[in-house]
């Protein structure tokens, strides 16, 4: 019986290793799932993000650039504080900051790392970095934020942000993988494959705290990681923040052109916001904020508010009668506001005192000729086949679709055609007299400041202009940018018929904006009115200076500020000097403008 | 007073020989856990636990020496004497010892520290053996069972005090030498039975069906069987004992300290917190399920040495030689364990006296359940449980307690002839 239960004995033994060998085969040989557990653990796909490109002004002053920035991170299985209160003051942290951000890290991993201060300045980093020595558990890890030296510019640069999962189901090159940034909007968008560069990838072995145990086979695996393009903008940096200084407080767009190039000088939107609040850690804070501010300080009123043009459309009703031989510069109209109100002005006026006294009753008069040009009997037809015919050559001034700049969600504005008042009248059932507040520019007519800037690049160049455009090179190397933007686009008007047009420009200012004047530069410049059904009327006033060798063209709108000639007017008249000069000579004028008292 | 010296031919070189293979094995995985590619550090540098291994090794042989020239009646005659000396050293040591993460497991001066938990089991079976000797002593009767069950609880009362739930639970081991000395076999059936019971209901999400299974079993048991209304009463009563014990069980389980019932549930569920508890138990899956069949080759492993794998030196080295080694190196290493224990037995089974067998027994008995917990709790089978794997694991009090636990008893084997004319 003894014997026997030796037996037994022996026979546990053999079991107890058959059944471990048996278990050890299957995890071992069986499944090999453990041996990519292990590699996702030891092996670490390191990706080697690349520096992201600058972006410069058109002077060479910097825009953009990549601060570095440095979190704390903690590994709580291993992290000794020892004396709290010299750990907190040496880290400049209160208690609870420490206790809750521990605490935080604890309830994720207590063997993987996560952050216990975010962003801690070059400045914080160079003072804790040799504290770090006497707390195992921390390390740094270091990340780089955009960041605006001067926090301007703020809807042109654009913003990065987290890449989203729609955008990652997009990406089918699969460069990005969650938790990238990628650009928003902006230049930071439009540029997006320039900007970013080429990632590259390093395989290295690590240690469980993530420590760096040396490449993997080598480095043969790896590949370099290529940093991002610069870019060189378009917009004068000085001139940007002097239109940021002067619109402050208000709401609207300003868009200064280049208009021999299209290069865009300024471009912004009023209300502004920081740059750098975007960038980093805040992003999501700051965003929320702005997205909810009534005053819509995200909304890029350049490219995306549109507004009735007003009195300014009248210059583009001159010059389609100009080309179509239906006005001459001695064709005269009487100022009969029967047709449509007016100011006191003398009548009657020929085309010339048209446009210096913006005369409403001219345009109504000349527009009916060019729609109604008799092609049919029927005046319903007749008028359908005008407008058409008149819409083509208004879209040829860059009006009625996007001018696609580069920078994403500009509007096209409107120009309406004959299928739009058959949608609202019926087929056949409208004539001249429902359309005619066309002629001067009101009505469905809508179109976007820059657009607006682009009409007065056109008319400073007798007929032409180049798409707006915020990047002039790529690299240094201007031949790198889209070859959409070294496109010459003519508008179908010979550029004789605009010597009158800059003449009466010129003059017009006088009347309309007297405010605007410089005493020995000639702006060309002619005010609008934007009407406002919800409240004050718009400034508008577009210009381009000096007139005869026009170097910008500029398009300004101020919401609610009422008549074109103040507020808008002195703004463009302040930023010419300034792009122009360098220095405002006129403060007075600056001091007017920054009151911002125009309506009363 | 020849008998006494060293007879060098009647030493069991098998038993020898494969303890110190299993030693240099040890100590290359030693080596191997901390070895770092980019700090090149020989294996007997002594600022790394390689080399205070060495030591350690060093040391242990010396121990061998001295119990091989010792007289064989030493041990037996002082047996009760070093039991009783090392139970003082535990009672003392929860006064006197150094505090670590809340357990006092080691008494000492300075550098010099040792864990009497361990050398207490040599000692508990240096006595259990002077108790049981005694050809009288019968354990299928409730007073001897008593006296044996008593040498046995008073160590683990005084470890559970330190507290050291794993060592203690090695002391339950001497139930395998119980077993070969006679304690009644239906002990065993009703043990395991409850065993498997305690494990169903842990793995068993809804203890109902557990129940159902069980009422189940008792209804046919009773239906097949005579019709009296006594055995009806008693299966009926057994059931319900049954049922009871089960429901039971999830309770005692909230009842247990948090870190032992997490250790519980990771066995079941080693998903549940792969970051948390379930972290030593999948990373050290990871490591040795990474080996694959032959292994990546000595000193390229990347998960013990990188840290993945927490205590690999002592309680986890097997992970070492599974990422390193692979399957034929778990083989083996599990079949020199086997080896050396069924040579133990076979040695057991020679003696020719009570006192040599029952020792043997015990030594069989600690060395089959530190084997056995240790691997199983490296792979997933068993809690995780602070007991090193013998002459493997890095540490001066393990090496040297298992040492003393084995060639005391190869000692005892050698002079099996000097004591024929004590036969029992």
């Amino acid at each position: 019986m003894r014997d026997q239960r030796a037996a037994v004995i022996v026979l546990v033994i053999f079991l107890v290793s058959a059944v471990l060998l048996l278990k050890l085969f299957t995890i071992q040989v069986v499944d090999d799932s453990f041996l990519r557990r292990a590699e996702s653990n030891a092996i670490q796909r390191v990706v080697d993000h690349p520096y992201r490109g600058l972006i410069y002004d058109r002077t060479g002053k910097l825009l953009v650039f990549n601060d570095p920035i440095f979190d704390l991170m903690v590994v709580p299985r291993e992290f000794q504080v020892g004396d709290t209160v010299r750990f907190c003051k040496l880290f400049q942290i209160s208690k609870e900051e420490l206790i809750e951000g521990y605490n935080a890290a604890k309830s994720y991993s207590r063997v993987k790392p996560s952050p216990l201060i975010k962003q801690l300045s070059t400045k914080d980093f160079a003072r804790i970095q040799d504290f770090l020595v006497d707390y195992p558990g921390l390390f740094i890890l270091t990340r780089s934020v955009r960041s605006y030296p001067s926090p301007v510019a703020a809807h042109a640069l654009g913003y990065l942000g987290e890449i989203s999962a729609g955008q990652l189901k997009k990406d089918t090159l699969l460069y990005y993988s969650q938790g990238d940034y990628i650009g928003l909007s902006g230049l930071e968008k439009y540029y997006e494959n320039e900007l970013r560069g080429k990632k590259g990838v390093k395989y290295k072995m690590v240690n469980v705290r993530g420590l760096d145990k040396g490449p993997f086979k080598e480095g043969q695996y790896d590949t370099l990681s290529f940093a991002g393009k610069n870019l060189t903008s378009t917009l004068d940096l000085e001139l940007q923040a002097y239109g940021e200084l002067l619109m402050s407080g208000k709401t609207g767009s300003v868009v200064a052109i280049e208009p021999k190039t299209g290069e865009i000088l300024a471009m912004l939107s009023a209300p502004f916001y920081n740059p750098n609040e975007l960038a980093g850690a805040a992003f999501g804070k700051t965003y929320s904020k702005l997205n909810k501010d009534t005053s819509k300080p995200l909304f890029n009123r350049p490219i995306m508010a549109t507004y009735p043009p007003g009195s300014i459309f009248k210059i583009v009703q001159s010059l389609i009668g100009l080309q179509e031989g239906i006005l001459t510069p001695t064709t005269t109209f009487a100022c009969n506001r029967s047709l449509v109100a007016c100011h006191n002005h003398p009548s009657p006026v020929n085309l010339f005192g048209a446009i210096r006294n913006s005369c409403n009753p001219y345009y109504h008069q000349a527009f009916r000729q060019i729609i109604n040009q008799d092609v049919s009997s029927n005046t319903f037809k007749d008028t359908e086949i005008g407008l058409n015919a008149w819409r083509e050559k208004v879209l040829k001034f860059g009006l009625g679709a996007p001018l696609s700049l580069d920078m994403s969600g500009e509007k096209g504005g409107n120009v309406p055609s004959s299928k739009l008042y058959d949608r609202i009248y019926g087929e056949g059932r409208w004539k001249y007299s429902t359309i005619y507040s066309l002629s001067i520019g009101q009505g469905e007519m809508e179109v976007t400041p820059l657009q607006m800037a682009n009409l007065a690049a056109i008319f400073a160049n007798k007929g032409y202009y180049y798409t707006p455009h915020l990047v002039k090179a790529i690299d240094g190397d201007s031949k790198q940018i889209p070859s959409k933007f070294q496109e010459k686009h003519t508008v179908g008007v010979d550029p004789h018929h605009f010597d009158l047009i800059q003449d009466a420009m010129a003059e017009a200012i006088y009347g309309t904006a007297p405010r605007a004047v410089m005493k020995d530069l000639v702006i060309a410049g002619k005010t609008g009115t934007a009407q406002n059904p919800h409240g004050e009327d718009h400034s508008v006033f577009i210009a381009f200076a000096p007139k005869d060798d026009p170097k910008i063209a500029i398009a300004v709108y101020v919401e609610n500020a009422g008549w074109g000639g103040l507020a808008a007017a002195t703004t463009a008249s302040l930023m010419i000097e300034k792009y122009l000069r360098r220095t405002v000579a006129r403060t007075e004028l600056q001091d007017y403008v920054l009151a911002g008292n125009f309506v009363n | 007073m020849k008998e006494t010296d060293v007879q060098i031919n009647r030493i069991d070189w098998i038993a020898v020989s494969i303890y110190f293979a299993l030693v240099m094995i040890g100590w290359f995985n030693i080596y191997a856990v901390v070895y770092d590619s980019q700090v090149e550090k020989s294996i007997f540098d002594f600022s790394i636990s390689s080399g205070k291994q060495l030591m350690w090794i060093g040391t242990s042989i010396g121990l061998i020496i001295l119990i091989m020239v010792a007289d064989y009646r030493f041990f037996e005659n002082l047996s009760l004497v070093i039991y009783l000396l090392f139970l003082l050293i535990l009672v003392l040591t929860p006064f006197f010892g150094k505090e670590v993460n809340g357990q006092i497991l080691s008494i000492g001066v300075g550098e010099f520290r040792i864990q009497p938990g361990e050398f207490a089991k040599f000692a508990t079976a240096l006595a259990l053996a002077k108790v049981m000797e005694r050809p009288t002593f019968d354990l299928s009767k409730r007073n001897y069972q008593f006296i044996a069950f008593g040498v046995l609880l008073v160590p683990i009362g005084l470890i559970l005090l330190q507290p050291d739930t794993g060592t203690a639970m090695v002391y339950f081991s001497f139930l395998l030498m119980f077993y070969r000395e006679g304690l009644p076999q239906w002990y065993y059936g009703v043990g395991l039975g409850a065993i498997a019971i305690t494990l169903l209901a842990l793995g068993v999400d809804n203890n109902l069906y557990l129940a159902a299974f069980i009422v189940a079993i008792i209804g046919a048991l009773i239906y097949l069987g005579k019709k009296s209304w006594q055995r009806i009463l008693a299966f009926s009563l057994i059931g319900i004992g049954l049922i009871a014990y089960i429901y039971s069980i999830d309770f005692v389980v909230s009842k247990l300290p948090a870190h032992q019932q997490n250790r519980v549930m990771v066995l079941f569920n080693p998903e549940i917190d792969p970051l948390g508890v379930g972290w030593n138990v999948t990373q050290s899956k990871i490591a040795i399920g990474s080996g694959g069949l032959f292994g990546k080759g000595y000193l390229e492993g990347t998960q013990t040495k990188f840290d993945f794998v927490p205590e690999q030196d002592t309680d986890f080295i097997f992970c070492t030689l599974g990422e390193e080694f692979g399957w034929f190196g778990s083989l083996v290493v599990i079949g020199l364990f086997a080896g050396l224990l069924y040579r133990l037995v076979i040695m057991a089974e020679r003696q020719k006296t009570r006192f040599s067998r029952i020792y043997g027994y015990g030594v069989i008995s600690i060395l089959l359940f530190h084997f056995m917990i240790n691997i199983s709790m490296t792979i997933g089978l068993f809690p995780v449980v602070g007991i090193p794997l013998p002459f493997f694991s890095y540490g001066g009090s393990s090496l040297w307690s298992f040492t003393i636990l084995l060639f005391i008893f190869i000692k005892l084997d050698s002079s099996r002839a000097s004591q024929l004319g004590r036969i029992n």
